[in-house]
């Protein structure tokens, strides 16, 4: 322990602390930028300088270590008119543009305008004017308004390990680019949009599409029909100033209908659907001796790295759809014939914690009801912005129920959102399929939790089933890699893209930190335990889909209408 | 008056700088030798006792920065010599290297057996590549004749930007990243190239330890300045009779270098200023002239020994347009990795420019003054917080010059 004095208070913090944290224990705010607690210190910015006793030069606090004997003063008037004087220069160079902006009051660099009353900035304004980047369906970026702290670099490449963006030029040119300096698009960008929630401002968001719906709504010929991602509701109290997880299911349900939704129904329906497709195609690649391990495809994040980074193991990857897409095509063929509607005037629009889905619902070959399967993807933060918009009052607003044959769910369905979930619910149905037993303890601890790799095994009957499950695409990479080297030991790996899984998804509410991850997660249990049937195989919607329509699982409409082919990108990579 | 006396450059146009064996015939290789004979921590006293400190700007105690390296465990240390030299104006590493590449070869195996490390770089400027040349036929020739032993030198050609000369930019840089400074703790000597334990020293400040081992620490430390003990090779340019470069002792004062050896300012001119140190060094005027050129001196008149570049500058100069050109410089030199250089070395040279082009007012001084301030203590490295010095030590000695532009 080292004893370090700040501010004139005495205290007592872990070699090796930075000035940071030490300050941050005793209740001393000091502004930051650059840092991200999560991640590796960057010492950039230097919004977060202070002086520190003998020393000629400021000291950057999330940095700099402590010592014992350290005395740091964090409020002088010279550190204030330093870092008065640094975010002025930043802000010269920032444009002006809060009213326009999509992080207008989530923006750390605007809350440091404010904090330290920035008015007349003595320096002259002066933007780069670079363009603006709207390359890719699901995600932009405003480079004029980038800072150059380099989260979203670390996110990219250390996280995810995609290596999408760096920096490019130097000195007062230097700019956060995409690889080669080129577009998003054409780097290796997975659309995952980690990126956003690092971003300290606006320079990167999701694409937003909420006119379209506006536009959809309002059109008479139109019925608009939503389905939500199993990860959405624990966070959507979030965009409203309600504590994660405490926007109950109905009244989500029923401000939906408020924002003019026609018929809102459930992707954990067909989230449900998709265990018995996907658990079923494992167990056929068991017996018949298919590819081996089977990763899950329901990630779109996870199916563009992988048709960029591991185009050779394709065949490792399950054919059956994302839960998204499996939903439009059968909104637009089954629930319309049973609902007695008119397909073609169905505009299917889901609410994702997502920013992939944009693309992957733009995916050409995602049209096997006929039509466009699903129109329109918004993400869990446009919703929160609509939601605002039209001035909602959820602790008044009473609850409403889902509509019919595509909104009921089980517990199985709820953990989707969270890593593991995918797996323990294929566990809780593959298990009973193959033994014939009931599962009494339908609770997989194992697979829970926000650590990159889990690994588990299951018996089954005799057969030891081992599997594996990883979040963030760095962690993906660890287990490719072992695929590709032919030295996997599982049968079955569930992949998400995002840290967390989907409660961590990059259309969530802007997330700063895996504490954050980890209380959504712990909520999705909460809604698992509170579901009455918990295992996906005793949906009685699916049951009765699979009676009237699909007949069985791997079937010929099953074939046609949930399950898909990859492609391989062929991208430039690093 | 002042003497020249030669350290550094001891074999500087004596020996042929291509062939060991008059390296070696001139005494070389024996301090090797008799280092070796010594046990790591008597070499690492010895080098401390002589108080020499670093020649590439920071002035940092050499021995003390060895015991550091050597203090920290590691299966892997490494030795580089920094020989980017990307100040303008200055030649000296280019002089040492090119006149006895041997003794800074010699230095740096020194350096290699007090710290255990059987590694080492040489960071060559890029525009040297003639030097690139002659490091490396001098390297062969020393392993032929097997004078290193076991430590291996290899020779690194720099990226052409000024930063890469900052160490930890260096480390970077020779990992094959971006020239972008680290910050500082854990500093090189425990943490350096790839993670490892590394001693990174000016070409001056090696050239110095095979004499230094020879003749003994205390030997050393009785030459020139005692805080700042030795020599110091000099380059002088700009309005001085003569534009050469020479080795004195540090007691030697700004006055007996430029009015001295230097023959004083050419064509009969009066005096103005002298920078010294490179861009980023302090402008000294006629009545600070009687300083030494010894790095605690310098610092207490607020300018710096830095490289050791001396830019003597005449009468007929305005120190504004003079600036102005240094402005520019940090403005196209900083690595943009930290906000206050990245955007104030723009601002600065902005608001010079505005001062020059006779559109500055009496608040674009007071702006200048606080951005040079506040740069100078909360850049993350020294190329952002030495940026202002030319400005603020400027406007403190030839404010006239740039009173007599604002609008
Ligand atoms: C912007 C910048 C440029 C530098 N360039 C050089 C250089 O060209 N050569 C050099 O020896 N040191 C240079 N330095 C100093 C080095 O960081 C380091 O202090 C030095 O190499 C240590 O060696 P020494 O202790 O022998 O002086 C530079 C520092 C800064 C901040
Ligand atoms: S990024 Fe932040 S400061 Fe910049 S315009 Fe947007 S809200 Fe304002
Ligand atoms: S885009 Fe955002 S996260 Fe990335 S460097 Fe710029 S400001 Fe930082
Ligand atoms: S002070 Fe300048 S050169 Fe040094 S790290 Fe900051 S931007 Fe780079
Ligand atoms: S927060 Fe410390 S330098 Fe950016």
């Amino acid at each position: 322990m080292n004893n370090v004095t700040i501010d004139g208070i005495k205290t007592s913090v872990p070699e090796g602390s930075t000035i940071l944290k030490a300050a941050e224990s005793i209740g001393v705010k000091i502004p930051t930028l650059c840092n991200h607690p999560d991640q590796a210190v960057k010492g950039n910015c230097r919004v977060c300088v202070c002086e520190v006793e003998g020393s000629r030069l400021l000291s950057a606090a999330c940095v700099m270590p402590v010592w014992e004997g350290m005395v740091v003063k964090t409020r002088t008037p010279k550190v204030i008119e330093a870092r008065k004087t640094i975010l002025e220069l930043i802000l010269s160079n920032h444009p002006q543009d809060c009213l326009n902006c999509i992080r207008n009051q989530n923006c750390e660099l605007q809350t440091l305008a404010e904090e330290y009353f920035i008015r007349d900035n003595p320096f002259s304004q002066k933007t780069r004017g670079l363009a603006k980047d709207y390359s890719t369906p699901a995600i932009f970026r405003d480079p004029d308004k980038c800072i150059n702290c380099g989260r979203c670099i670390e996110a990219c490449s250390v996280i995810q390990n995609v290596h999408a963006l760096g920096k490019v030029g130097r000195g007062n040119k230097v700019i956060v680019a995409p690889m080669l300096n080129g577009s998003l698009a054409d780097s290796p960008c997975v659309m995952c949009g980690q990126c956003i929630h690092a971003c300290p401002v606006g320079a990167i968001g999701e694409v937003e599409e909420i006119d379209k719906l506006l536009a959809a709504i309002a059109d008479p010929d139109k019925i608009v029909v939503t389905q939500i991602a199993p990860a959405v509701r624990v966070a959507i109290g979030e965009e409203v100033g309600m504590e994660t997880g405490t926007m109950p299911m109905d009244v989500f349900v029923s401000g939906l209908r408020q924002l003019g939704f026609d018929h809102v129904l459930h992707t954990n329906f067909t989230a449900d659907l998709t265990i018995l497709e996907e658990g079923n195609e494992l167990l056929k690649r068991l017996k018949e001796g298919g590819t081996l391990p089977m990763t899950t495809s329901c990630s779109p994040g996870w199916i563009n790295f992988i048709e960029t980074y591991y185009p050779d193991l394709l065949d490792n990857v399950s054919t059956c759809k994302s839960p998204q897409q499996m939903f439009g095509a059968l909104a637009k063929t089954y629930w319309a014939d049973k609902m007695n509607i008119d397909p073609a005037k169905i505009y299917s629009v889901s609410i994702m914690p997502c920013t992939a889905k944009k693309f992957e619902a733009s995916r050409p070959e995602m049209v096997d009801s006929g039509f466009r399967d699903v129109d329109l993807v918004l993400t869990t933060r446009e919703i929160g912005r609509l939601f605002r918009m039209s001035g909602i009052d959820f602790d008044k607003l009473a609850g409403a129920d889902f509509d019919s044959w595509m909104g009921a769910y089980t517990g199985a369905a709820v953990i989707f959102g969270a890593s593991g979930g995918v797996m323990e619910a294929a566990l809780r149905t593959v298990y009973e399929v193959v033994t014939g037993q009931t599962l009494e303890n339908v609770n997989f601890e194992v697979t829970r939790g926000i650590e990159g790799i889990k690994e588990a095994e299951v018996d089954l009957n005799g057969t030891v089933v081992k599997v594996a499950i990883a979040n963030g695409l760095a962690n993906a990479t660890k287990l490719m890699d072992e695929v590709r080297a032919g030295t996997s030991p599982y049968h079955f790996i569930e992949i998400m893209a995002c840290p967390g899984g989907c409660i961590g998804g990059g259309g969530q509410p802007i997330t700063k930190t895996n504490a954050k991850r980890v209380e959504r997660i712990n909520q999705i249990y909460v809604e698992d335990e509170a579901c009455e049937i918990r295992k996906s195989h005793e949906n009685p919607e699916v049951k009765t889909l699979y009676e009237e329509f699909l007949h069985e699982p791997l079937g010929h409409q099953s074939h046609h209408l949930l399950h898909t082919h990859y492609t391989a990108k062929n991208k430039k990579v690093l | 008056m002042a003497e020249e006396m030669r350290i550094v450059l001891r074999n500087y146009g004596k020996i042929d700088p291509l062939n060991i064996d008059e390296y070696i015939a001139a005494g070389g290789y024996k301090a090797l030798e008799k280092a070796k004979g010594m046990n790591q921590i008597d070499l690492i006293e010895e080098v401390k006792k002589s108080n020499l400190r670093g020649r590439g700007g920071a002035g940092f105690n050499c021995g003390q920065k060895w015991f550091f390296a050597y203090q920290t465990n590691a299966d892997q240390k490494y030795v580089v010599c920094n020989a980017d030299e990307g100040e303008p104006g200055t030649y000296k590493d280019r002089l040492i290297m090119q006149g006895d590449p041997q003794s800074v070869l010699e230095g740096m195996a020194v350096c290699g057996y007090a710290i255990g490390a059987n590694k080492g770089f040489i960071y060559c400027r890029g525009e040297y590549p003639y030097v690139v040349d002659i490091l490396n036929q001098a390297i062969d020739q020393a392993k032929a004749k097997g004078v290193l032993g076991d430590f291996d030198i290899e020779v690194r050609m720099g990226a052409g930007a000024y930063v890469c000369g900052e160490e930890t930019a260096l480390i970077e840089s020779i990992e094959g990243h971006r020239g972008e400074p680290r910050f500082k703790p854990p500093f090189p000597g425990v943490e350096g190239l790839w993670g490892k334990p590394t001693i990174i020293n000016n070409v001056e400040t090696f050239a110095n330890i095979p004499v230094i081992v020879d003749k003994g620490g205390d030997w050393y430390a009785a030459i020139g300045a005692p805080s700042y003990p030795g020599t110091k090779v000099l380059t002088l340019t700009g309005d001085v009779n003569n534009k050469t470069f020479f080795e004195v002792p540090t007691s030697t004062t700004i006055r007996e270098v430029v009015y001295g050896l230097g023959g004083g300012v050419a064509g009969g001119k009066k005096f103005k200023a002298v920078q010294i140190g490179g861009t980023s060094g302090g402008f000294i005027p006629e009545s600070l002239l009687d300083t030494a050129i010894s790095f605690d001196a310098m610092s207490a008149i607020g300018a710096t020994l830095g490289s050791g570049a001396v830019f003597v500058m005449d009468e007929s100069r305005d120190m504004v347009d003079v600036v102005a050109e240094i402005t520019r410089f940090f403005e196209h030199e900083s690595c943009g990795k930290c906000a206050p250089c990245r955007e104030g070395t723009a601002r600065m040279n902005e608001l010079v420019g505005k001062i020059k082009d006779g559109k500055g007012s009496a608040a674009d001084i007071a702006l200048l003054k606080k951005l040079g301030g506040v740069m100078s203590i909360a850049c993350l490295c020294g190329l952002g917080q030495a940026a202002p010095a030319p400005v603020l030590t400027t406007l403190g000695h030839f404010a006239a010059d740039y009173e007599d532009k604002l609008v």
